[in-house]
């Protein structure tokens, strides 16, 4: 194996073809980005999900006087109910991490805290806010657990989960991240296509020369590995572009503007960049090898 | 050195076979000449010794491998062991004659201390001394064959294939380079030509097979072109 002869071969063919290389530096760089994108937005709902899932609650709201539902039918909750009430919470440990009662007052000075600067405030009264369980699940997807449990009972007006407004965000951006990655598959599609086109054209410009290296008897291995070179290196460079891009967005967009602005929430960190990164290299490392695959089968037989 | 025995090469699309039940022997040393109209089937009898095709049917024999048995991946090694030359030289236009000679042994990876050494040596036989750096277009007809010639016959080769080498050539070049392939010849190549050129054949006296439509017409010692018509 000659190294530098190989070499040589390579730049000669890169410079010779230099407007197709690029060409699929830059669809490589870009639909690997955004296949890069689509993993990172996938890492952002399961980390917001960790974020989220640690917080939710399921409320278990008590009747109060104005409540309307058939089981407040017996009118305000009695002491009785809710004493009986929590003990059965408690009796579902350890699904029933730790329960927490909210009385109309603590309920009304939590209204006013979040709604402080809303003429809303003025217009409430303290008996308006229901008395509640707030009931924090060591298994947050065991909701169904608890409300069939005391959906309905008397004394309890509603049991609300809070998980179930998350998800309807995160379908959302599971939807959006389905997008990107259909976006970014047929981008690589594409990208499988052109560095196929690229490497037929390498083929025809370089067809004197392999038409040579068969007669003096180069193996098949020699013969084609100047194109795979190419192929690689070209692919090679637009994956190297893409996770920089990839960089680039976990430092300006996620550190620098989306971070700052909400700091209610998590965001992915460096360990989801770190884990797609190699991902996005494999991919593209792996296009390129389909594509050459089956470029070589086609136009450098013996 | 080579042995076809009953031979058929029948082309797709094609009624005719290029070969008909060709049987005939070429010996380790000897010097062939090739003729025949064309169409006669020159082109493909050396197409299957190069194993570019395979036949339709029978056995050719090449350097003692049975080539229909010959796996893929063998072939390089086959054809390491044969040169070959063409009517339109097919040199690399952007390389110099020392590196187009040096091309065919890169490409089979021999080591570069190796190339230094044979390169010129090769250069020489061929009466190309001092023109290493030369580009192919700045020369004649008859001394881009003679580079030609040298990359077929760097790895010293046991057989050497030439497809009409002079066919290009006027008359005094082709002369030369008849020399150059009769001295190869002498450092113990077999070498098989084919041929139109009527004057180098009846010069030469070497032994003839005459192809025509497929078939083996003539095969004479110390031949000529063909009879008097």
């Amino acid at each position: 194996m000659r190294a530098n002869f190989v070499a040589s071969e390579v730049s000669s063919g890169i410079r010779r073809n230099l407007t197709m290389t690029m060409a699929v530096i830059i669809t490589v760089a870009v639909s690997l980005g955004l296949f890069g994108a689509s993993m990172l937005v996938r890492a952002q709902v399961s980390t917001m999900k960790d974020f989220w899932y640690d917080k939710v609650e399921v409320s278990i709201f008590l009747c109060g006087k104005g409540s309307d539902t058939p089981s407040c039918a017996g009118g305000p909750v009695t002491g009785a109910q809710r004493d009986q009430i929590k003990a059965d919470l408690e009796s579902l440990k350890p699904l029933v991490d730790s329960v927490y009662y909210e009385s109309q007052a603590e309920a009304f000075a939590r209204f006013q805290e979040q709604f402080k600067n809303s003429p809303i405030v003025d217009n409430v009264k303290p008996t308006a806010l229901p008395e509640s369980f707030r009931v924090k699940l060591s298994d947050p997807t065991k909701y169904d657990v608890v409300a069939s449990a005391f959906a309905g009972r008397p004394g309890i007006e509603q049991v609300n989960d809070q998980r179930k407004i998350l998800d309807k965000f995160f379908q959302l951006l599971g939807g959006l991240q389905l997008i990107a990655l259909l976006i970014a598959l047929s981008m690589l599609v594409v990208t499988v296509l052109l560095i196929v086109n690229t490497m037929r054209v390498a083929a025809f410009s370089r067809r004197r020369e392999t038409s040579i290296m068969r007669l003096v008897g180069a193996s098949n291995f020699y013969i084609q590995l100047p194109f795979l070179l190419e192929a690689a290196v070209a692919a090679g460079i637009g994956a190297i572009l893409a996770v920089v891009g990839l960089v680039f967005v976990k430092i300006i967009v996620i550190d620098q503007v989306l971070a700052p602005s909400f700091q209610f929430t998590a965001f992915v960190g460096w360990d989801a960049v770190l884990a797609i990164a190699p991902l996005m290299i494999l991919v593209g490392v792996g296009l390129a090898a389909i594509a050459a695959f089956f470029t070589l089968r086609k136009y450098l037989r013996v | 050195m080579i042995l076809f025995d009953r031979v058929t090469k029948l082309y797709a699309n094609q009624e005719r076979p290029a070969l008909d039940e060709v049987s005939l022997e070429i010996e380790k040393g000897e010097f062939v000449f090739l003729v025949g109209p064309s169409g006669s089937g020159k082109s493909t009898f050396l197409r299957l010794v190069l194993r570019e095709e395979r036949p339709t049917k029978g056995q050719v024999w090449v350097a003692g491998k049975e080539l229909n048995r010959l796996s893929n991946w063998k072939i390089p090694a086959l054809r390491r062991q044969i040169g070959t030359v063409f009517q339109d030289f097919r040199l690399l236009p952007n390389k110099s004659v020392a590196e187009n000679v040096a091309f065919a042994l890169e490409v089979i990876g021999k080591p570069a201390s190796h190339i230094r050494k044979v390169v010129p040596e090769v250069l020489e036989v061929v009466g190309l001394e001092g023109k290493e750096e030369r580009r192919p277009d700045e020369l004649s007809g008859g001394e881009q064959q003679r580079v030609a010639i040298a990359r077929a016959f760097v790895n010293r080769p046991i057989l050497l294939i030439a497809d009409e080498p002079t066919g290009n050539l006027d008359p005094g070049t082709s002369v030369g380079i008849m020399k150059l392939l009769d001295r190869i010849n002498q450092l113990g190549t077999t070498v098989v030509m084919s041929t139109h050129d009527q004057a180098i054949v009846d010069q030469m006296r070497r032994r003839v097979i005459e192809l025509e439509g497929g078939h083996v017409v003539r095969d004479q010692s110390r031949g000529v072109y063909g009879y008097a018509r």
